[in-house]
């Protein structure tokens, strides 16, 4: 049974892996460009160098976090659009307390308190359509999208009325709570945006896994997932549920904003998230919900999306915008391909020893609670 | 599972077969000889009719009349600027360009970091010490800078005495220095032909999204021009949209930005000031093939063709050849320095 579970949940990307290249080198001859030098420069410029590895590193950083918060809401039968926005507000408390404490403060306090912020600004954005869905019905996808208008709004307005440096779309510096880049320790890193944020999102993703898998409130989120009416009358409260859920969704993304801010730029900078919110869906999605899975989604993406730069010269950026539209259709509609015909098989070889009809033999994994 | 197995394998074949294509229109590296110039755009990047746009026309005649190699990088998201900018600059490029105010301070921390690679940003902000006077960049750093006073002026000077109005109309995007200077620029103009005109200027608002809201745009233009105003002159990005809607509604004028506008309203733009970004991109990539390149401010006005005004077969008819030869006159005194533009209000 583990063993389906594991072919189920790691076919899919494989395949969609597969399905890329042969898109990309079809695209690339498209434009008249030989594929193999293409993906040469890509790899090159990615997984070929310190600087490349770092620059992957910290863009996986910010998209591993709006992925958790994507997976989480999805986890408990929410779609959360809105990381885009909740990743902004996470950026910009952890600047504002930054930027207060004075740059006497204890390094440790510094940082925690930053931390801190972000996960709470994020937290309070994702709060506000929870709180709309359990009490209102209000659809939560709806919800965040709007969100996502007002919450940039109002930060765009707030930097750009009060608290930006002349002649920038950024705020001061902030005094404490800078975390140090990764060349401080490794020289070979020289130059790449990577910092130790990265520590921090690592023990996040083993924080979400043990949160979903081994507490309570992460059980009663999943049983929400899947059957809400199921586990309701199973005695989980469901309001509460959903608005936790996208709580916790929002703080996770807001501590994405901690990779640029306290990590790289020591600022909170308009525009910042850049679309690393929206690209958590698709994290999400091809990670299949699943911590571990969205981390290795992140650093597929962020490969993609540095890739895309090291080959800019030779193929238009809308080429790996194409490229990863490719990898979600190709996740998507591998999923359920690959799950029919692994339990096919697993059925025939149950089917020697055990009479279970082939359609049962996968039905105690149920979809999504992989684990 | 054989069928899934069976399809990867049909994919790594294909993807094999596939790799081993080389078309023969495949672009070759850049040689040694001649110069080297990468272009990291802006956000907005290529397409935008404007200003990045720009930047790759001058690039593009750099290439042909230059014999430049032009490699451009369009960023993604915000770490992507300085990513884009240090793989040009550690690629051994002789030049590598920042389109954009944005880029300031990443062009600055790299022109210490790459002394032998020249750098330039378009629109480059400089910085000014607590005296008030412009800190230059480093060395190897050209700040490219407009003179849109200058420009703005001529057009200020065209729409008061085209426009047959005692009042005269301003649209600026955010409420900001850099829209403050072409107001100023504008309404000097205006004052220098007519010296009893009004100048009416108004802002779509204070944050960068006031640059992309034409309904307020064109609000604003058409409460100006049931004022009595008869030209407008906008500087405030996509907003100049619903200005020059405004102006096909009310049969009036309307005076376009950084790029020529006529397109945008065609019969109702009366020119426009462009910025020649290209003009500026052209130049520091002849300075640098040429050996002249050195680092500090280049100001880019009427004298070097940096900024200017319309007047071409679509809009000659609504200037007449009087008032033709009176803007000239005036951008000639403005080069030879005997009118001096305002450059904030």
């Amino acid at each position: 049974m583990r063993r389906t579970a594991f072919a189920e949940s790691v076919l899919p990307p494989i395949v969609a892996l597969g399905i890329i290249l042969v898109a990309g080198d079809l695209l690339i001859l498209a434009y008249g460009e030989a594929p193999g030098a293409v993906w040469r420069t890509l790899a090159e410029g990615t997984w070929g160098n310190a600087y490349g590895i770092g620059q992957v590193l910290y863009k996986a950083t910010t998209l591993t976090c709006t992925g958790l918060a994507v997976a989480i809401g999805l986890r408990a039968g929410l779609f959360n659009i809105g990381a885009e926005s909740q990743l902004a507000a996470g950026g910009f408390g952890a600047a504002l307390v930054g930027m207060a404490l004075p740059a006497s403060t204890p390094w440790i306090f510094a940082v925690a308190g930053c931390v801190a912020a972000a996960a709470i600004a994020g937290a309070g954005a994702g709060a506000v359509p929870g709180v709309l869905r359990a009490k209102f019905g209000a659809h939560e996808v709806i919800v965040t999208i709007m969100m996502n208008f007002i919450v940039l709004a109002l930060l765009n307005y707030i930097v750009a009325a009060r608290l930006h440096v002349p002649e920038t779309l950024h705020t001061p510096t902030i005094q404490a709570g800078a975390l140090p880049r990764l060349s401080s320790a490794f020289a070979a890193f020289h130059g790449s945006a990577a910092n130790w944020s990265l520590l921090i999102v690592l023990a996040i993703v083993a924080g979400a896994w043990w949160y979903l898998f081994r507490t309570r409130a992460g059980f009663e989120l999943r049983a929400v997932g899947l059957q809400p009416g199921a586990a309701e009358y199973g005695g989980v409260d469901l309001p509460r549920t959903l608005v936790r859920a996208l709580t916790v969704s929002g703080a996770l993304a807001g501590l994405g904003g901690i990779n640029f801010v306290l990590g790289y730029k020591g600022y909170y900078e308009d525009g910042f998230a850049g679309g690393a919110g929206f690209l958590g869906i698709a994290v999400a999605l091809v990670g299949r919900n699943h911590p571990v899975g969205v981390l290795v989604a992140a650093l597929f993406f962020a490969t993609l999306s540095q890739g895309g730069l090291a080959i800019n010269a030779m193929v238009p950026k809308q080429m790996v915008e194409v490229l990863q539209g490719v990898v979600i259709l190709a996740v998507a509609a591998s999923v359920p391909e690959v799950r029919r015909t692994v339990r096919q098989a697993a059925g025939r070889r149950i089917g020697k020893t055990d009479p279970t009809p082939p359609g049962n033999a996968g039905a105690a994994t149920t979809p999504g609670s992989v684990g | 599972m054989r069928r899934i197995l069976i399809l990867l394998g049909v994919l790594l074949a294909a993807h094999v077969a596939l790799s081993l294509a080389h078309p023969g229109g495949a672009v070759a590296k850049p040689g040694a000889d001649g110069v080297n110039v990468g272009i990291v755009f802006d956000l907005g990047g290529r397409g935008d009719k404007s200003f990045n746009d720009g930047a790759y026309d001058g690039a593009e005649r750099a290439e042909r009349e230059l014999g430049a190699h032009v490699r451009f990088v369009e960023p993604g998201e915000g770490s992507d600027r300085e990513a884009g900018l240090r793989l040009l600059a550690a690629e051994g490029m002789n030049l590598v360009i920042g389109v954009g105010f944005i880029f300031t301070d990443d062009l600055t921390q790299l022109a210490g970091e790459y002394p032998n690679v020249a750098f330039a940003g378009v629109d480059y902000a400089v910085a000014v010490d607590p005296a008030g006077n412009a800190i230059q960049p480093p060395k190897n750093l050209a700040a490219l800078k407009f003179r849109e006073e200058q420009g703005s002026f001529l057009v200020g000077a065209l729409a008061a005495l085209v426009g047959n109005s005692r009042k005269v109309g301003f649209i600026g995007g955010m409420d900001s220095p850099l829209i403050h200077k072409f107001e100023a620029g504008y309404a000097a103009g205006v004052k220098a032909v007519c010296p009893d005109c009004q100048v009416i200027a108004q802002y779509a608002g204070v944050t960068p999204e006031a640059f992309r809201n034409p309904g307020r745009g064109k609000e604003l233009a058409l409460s100006q021009y049931q004022q009595g105003v008869n030209v407008i002159y906008h500087a405030s990005g996509s907003t100049g949209l619903g200005v020059f809607e405004a102006a096909r509604t009310m049969n009036k004028l309307a005076i376009g930005v950084d790029a020529d506008q006529y397109n945008e309203a065609p019969g109702y733009v009366l020119t426009s000031m462009v910025k020649r970004v290209d003009n500026a991109v052209f130049d520091v990539i002849a300075r640098v093939k040429e050996h002249r390149f050195t680092g500090g401010i280049y100001e880019f006005g009427l004298a070097e063709d940096g900024v200017g005004y319309v007047y071409d077969e679509h809009n000659k008819a609504m200037i007449p050849d009087s008032v033709r030869a009176r803007i000239e006159q005036l951008k000639a005194e403005i080069i030879a320095g005997r009118i001096k533009v305002p450059s904030a209000r």
